[in-house]
């Protein structure tokens, strides 16, 4: 167990500090954008209005003071009030989250469901005339950007089919064309990715001694291949969350679907500082903590990568 | 004995699309038929040739009545431009924070790597539009902003390049005879690594024209008047029952260019770097 635990321990400090990093860079930038006093007040307030606003928020004080009381009110979850309504901006921002997450898990799980065993058997017919057309298809899905295969569904089954809505979130039907958006460009993503490792993994020694004792195919493929090539794609499962939370911004926006990134978009048109910072606050939470994860996870799997042996053969 | 290469065929059409991207770029405004500003309120929507349109707007007008072809070759022209600046930056910023990591080692370099490892696992985009919110929106900080992106990766790439080519022979050697460190890193190790950070440069190119023709979609990108092609799908998307000319258009260039950039990628880097795989 000790050695699970000097796997972990670095990793989860790193991952702390990373949060501190970001938390600390918005701090620096919302302060070298301007004062914030002259922006909320405008260019035409008075003087001593500029400074009651300023000792009413502490601006008057060093910035070191102020740093700490920021990184204090940052791990409450309080980045201020929405500048429009007033509402406090971790709720609002918490309030689309259900929303988000509508889109996201599902697309997710197409992503693994599509990519993975296309991946895989292209890599069990490489070369054959299926791999080059899925490796050729797997090229468009991740070039054309998600916005554009949005607006191009929204082209052929709304418009010209009239299948599914082009836009809103009011019944079922309205998430299927922005989950499939969102899990196509992913799957093309991983298949591509697991074909290589599983082709890195058919090469290996161990494969082709099962294959030489005499075990089928099949069961080369399933029980000696599949496994030891997940484990990189599980890694870039970890990395391609990024992706999806930002191909989820351009989404939201082309459906018109009322989550996270429709507010994220909406509030830096605004300029509303408080709902932006926490968006990212949370954004950085979340790809930290899937990272971790994937790292444990990997270190659950992997129990080379536990001790203090090189992971490579 | 070296193997004469052909350039197949997927190569082959990739560079001409690109040469035909980047000569409609240069010249734009001469083959432009129209100003892009220029309005023809009683020719709006009209449909490109072939599909009842006329001779006089090749790619149909949009909903103010101007000229799709014309605003076409001027996103081209925008969107490359942007791009070319932006990879530039990046190239540079990357290259230039990877040599300082590889050169001082130490705390320095813990910090950097921190600052690589904290902008890996941020996504680019949502970056991009919290710096857009804090900061506001001119071309001159959009195309700054682009110029961050991909940073982390061309600065990891380049301090690995200056930790391998520290130890090989010719960087030692011109260290004993007393050059300067600039020196060494510049005339020396720079030189060395540059075919690498080249095709690391195809590989941000196309991924900067996909984030900028994102955020100008989104409507914070590049802003009118002036047009690119994000801006042209972001205003087709409206019309999109009535005028899908006007959004098929710069999508289908947006996505001809994006694949051609890939597969010449994947091609230079067979062809210059068969170390990278």
């Amino acid at each position: 167990m000790t050695s699970l635990a000097f796997y972990i321990g670095p990793k989860i400090l790193r991952a702390a500090l990373s949060i501190v990093v970001v938390v600390t860079l918005t701090f620096l930038v919302l302060r070298a954008s301007g004062d914030p006093a002259l922006q909320i007040l405008g260019p035409s307030a008075r003087a001593p209005d500029l400074e009651a606003f300023r000792q009413r928020w502490g601006l008057d004080q060093p910035l070191y003071v102020q740093y700490v009381r920021y990184l204090w009110a940052a791990l409450h979850g309080d980045f201020g009030n929405s500048m429009l309504g007033g509402k406090r901006a971790i709720e609002l921002v918490l309030e689309r989250m259900p929303l988000t997450l509508t889109l996201m898990l599902p697309a997710l799980a197409l992503n693994v469901l599509i990519g993975i065993p296309i991946g895989a058997y292209a890599a069990m017919h490489r070369d054959s005339w299926i791999d080059r057309s899925v490796m050729m298809l797997t090229v468009l899905g991740f070039t054309v950007p998600s916005f554009v295969l949005g607006l191009i569904f929204i082209l052929i089954f709304s418009v010209t089919l009239g299948q599914f809505p082009s836009g809103g979130a009011d019944k079922w039907q309205s998430a299927v064309l922005p989950v499939l958006t969102l899990g196509i460009g992913g799957a093309a993503v991983i298949a591509r990715f697991t074909r290589s490792a599983m082709i890195e993994v058919l090469s290996q020694l161990y494969v082709v001694a099962a294959s030489a004792k005499g075990v089928t195919w099949r069961q080369v493929i399933h029980y000696h291949a599949f496994p030891n090539a997940l484990i990189p794609v599980l890694t870039l499962l970890g990395l391609m969350l990024g992706g999806q939370v930002a191909g989820a911004v351009l989404v939201e926006n082309v459906f018109g679907w009322p989550g996270i990134g429709q507010l994220l978009v909406v509030s830096v048109g605004n300029r509303d500082l408080a709902v932006v910072q926490v968006i990212l606050f949370l954004v950085a939470l979340t790809m930290t903590s899937a990272n971790l994860m994937m790292d444990l996870l990997y270190g659950v799997i992997d129990p080379r990568l536990r001790t203090n042996r090189s992971a490579s053969h | 004995m070296r193997k004469k290469q052909k350039i197949d065929r997927p190569t082959l059409i990739a560079s001409l699309w690109l040469c035909l991207m980047l000569l409609i770029a240069i010249a734009a405004p001469l083959i432009a038929p129209h100003d892009i500003t220029a309005m023809d309120l009683r020719h709006r929507l009209a449909p490109p040739v072939g599909f009842g349109g006329t001779a006089a707007h090749l790619f149909g007008t949009d909903d103010l009545g101007r000229d799709v072809a014309s605003r076409l070759y001027f996103s081209i022209r925008t969107s490359l431009l942007i791009a070319f600046g932006a990879t530039l930056i990046s190239v540079f910023v990357g290259t230039a924070i990877g040599f300082v990591a590889a050169y001082f080692r130490g705390l320095i370099e813990h910090f950097l790597l921190l600052l690589i490892d904290v902008q890996a696992s941020l996504p680019f985009l949502i970056v991009a539009l919290a710096m857009l919110a804090f900061f506001g929106n001119s071309l001159v900080l959009f195309v700054g902003l682009m110029g961050l992106y991909g940073w982390e990766r061309n600065a990891r790439l380049a301090r690995g390049l200056a930790l391998v080519a520290g130890a090989q022979g010719y960087a030692g050697a011109t260290r004993q005879l007393g050059a300067h460190p600039m020196r060494i890193y510049l005339r020396h190790i720079l030189p060395n690594s540059a075919a690498t950070l080249l095709v690391a440069a195809t590989v941000t190119f196309p991924e900067i024209v996909l984030v900028e023709s994102g955020l100008s979609f989104l409507g914070l990108g590049v802003q009118p008047p002036m047009t690119s092609l994000g801006v042209m799908v972001g205003t087709g998307r409206e019309y999109i029952t009535r005028a899908p000319w006007m959004l098929l258009a710069p999508s289908i260039v947006i996505v001809a260019t994006a694949v051609a950039v890939s597969v010449l990628g994947d091609y230079l880097r067979d062809k210059l770097d068969p170390t990278l795989s």
